[in-house]
């Protein structure tokens, strides 16, 4: 069966020195390349990098030494947020003083600080009187009017020296994520550090250190008109 | 005994549409691949909601690794003399130059992290000793003896006039007294706006931002 035709084959009916044309299979064994395929794919799958990194802007302005220079925040309207070490957050809304330093010093994480925001900015929101005369800038400006409601709210943001770089861009991520139009990053004082290390549970040592290179810094996150 | 004669079924089934959808996958992984180079320093990103893509040239990479140490890297794949310059600038600044032959060991892209006095000998070693040679970090930390300052401003003194861009790529778990650092470098060299190299992630449901989002798309 399986021999090659010599050509001398007696008997054949197409007559001698006519060779007899193999029937070969049109099949072919596609497992090896099925297999080589599949190799391919686990390949790629665990190599690519499917997301590219994307930056997000940030914008400083001048240290300034003039007092007029400097950005006032109503203090009704400020939230301040304090970074710690292992991803502590504390908070307080308004001022900070001696004697609602107990009460109004709270910690958080960085899960729930959201809620916070969003519950301030309300807040803000909803004690409002209409302000034509920024109305009217923003308008003018190309800005959505009603960025005007949150014009006192001020979202502070103090990273101890333990705090994680990943929690602070996490905190500037809030600040896009609900639309908070003005914040700053700043030093924290020296109350707040020795309030954030004795919640932490540290001696506060590290707060007694001089406070000296206190910056007003204030970041105009660009407004979601500007993204592309 | 009664024959049970059990239809006897083909044990082979048609694979043709399974490889099909295979090899379509295949393809469709060998397209969206985009081979990450080969870092001499791994470094993981926090992730934001920004959408804006990561420049490849006319910029400066400032990065933070897990152990808050600053590396410097410049992003000129256009054109690599950019960065040469870059370095031989900086070097010059600080008066502790490097030849010729010693930058063009540098390519668009590679982190320097070594304080100038070593710079010349880093920027010497072949690519395979540059992979296991452990760099210390541009010295930061002390404001004094910002190193980074040189750097930043030697690229501006190259790029001048055309615009540059500065990315700050941090670590997860860097702190944040280093990252301050940089800023502060950044300041003195009256630089105000930066680009944070974050992954990007979709905004958090029932927010503002994702309530924006998904309304103006329709």
């Amino acid at each position: 069966m399986a021999s090659l035709d010599t050509g001398d084959g007696g008997g054949h009916k197409k007559g001698p020195g006519v060779k007899k044309a193999k029937k070969l299979s049109t099949r072919v064994d596609m497992t090896p390349m099925v297999d080589l395929g599949f190799l391919l794919i686990t390949f790629f799958i665990f190599t690519s990098t499917m997301s590219s990194p994307t930056t997000m802007d940030l914008n400083m302005p001048k240290d300034t030494d003039k007092k007029e220079e400097e950005t006032k925040v109503k203090m009704s309207g400020a939230l301040t947020i304090m970074v710690g070490r292992d991803n502590n957050i504390f908070y307080y809304e308004g001022e900070l003083t001696n004697e609602n330093a107990s009460q109004a010093f709270k910690s958080s994480t960085i899960k729930d600080i959201r809620d916070i925001i969003i519950k301030k900015k309300k807040e803000v929101e909803s004690r409002y009187v209409t302000d034509a005369a920024c109305e009217a800038k923003a308008q003018a400006d190309g800005k959505d009017p009603k960025d005007c409601r949150q014009k006192d709210f001020f979202v502070l943001i103090k990273p101890t020296e333990e705090a994680n770089y990943k929690n602070v861009i996490d905190l500037l991520d809030e600040m896009t994520i609900n639309k908070v139009a003005r914040y700053a990053l700043l030093e924290p004082f020296d109350t707040e550090k020795e309030l954030i290390s004795v919640s932490q549970g540290a001696a506060p040592a590290a707060a007694a250190r001089r406070n000296k290179n206190l910056m007003l810094v204030v970041w105009n996150f660009p407004t979601p008109a500007s993204y592309n | 005994m009664p024959k049970h004669n059990i239809a006897k079924k083909s044990t082979d089934t048609d694979m043709t549409p399974f490889v099909d959808i295979a090899f379509l996958i295949l393809s469709f992984f060998i397209m969206a691949t985009k081979f990450k180079p080969a870092e001499a320093v791994p470094i993981t990103t926090p992730n934001s909601v920004s959408s804006q893509k990561l420049p490849e040239n006319d910029a400066v990479m400032i990065s933070i690794d897990k152990d808050d140490k600053v590396y410097f890297s410049i992003m000129a794949q256009k054109d690599p003399q950019l960065a040469r310059d870059i370095i031989k600038a900086a070097a010059q600044a600080r008066n502790i130059p490097v030849t010729d032959a010693q930058v063009a060991g540098y390519f668009p892209g590679d982190m320097i992290g070594v304080p100038f006095n070593k710079l010349g000998a880093f920027l010497a070693l072949s690519a395979d000793q540059k992979k296991t040679y452990v760099q210390e970090g541009v010295p930061v930390k002390d404001s004094a003896n910002n190193e980074l300052y040189y750097w930043i401003a030697a690229s501006r003194s190259v790029f001048a006039g055309q615009p540059l861009k500065y990315l700050i790529k941090g670590d997860n778990v860097s702190k944040y007294p280093a990252f301050k650092a940089i800023i502060d470098a950044l300041k003195k060299n009256d630089e105000q706006k930066y680009n944070l190299v974050t992954m990007p992630e979709g905004a958090p449901s029932g927010t503002e931002l994702w309530v924006e989002r998904n309304t103006s798309k329709k």
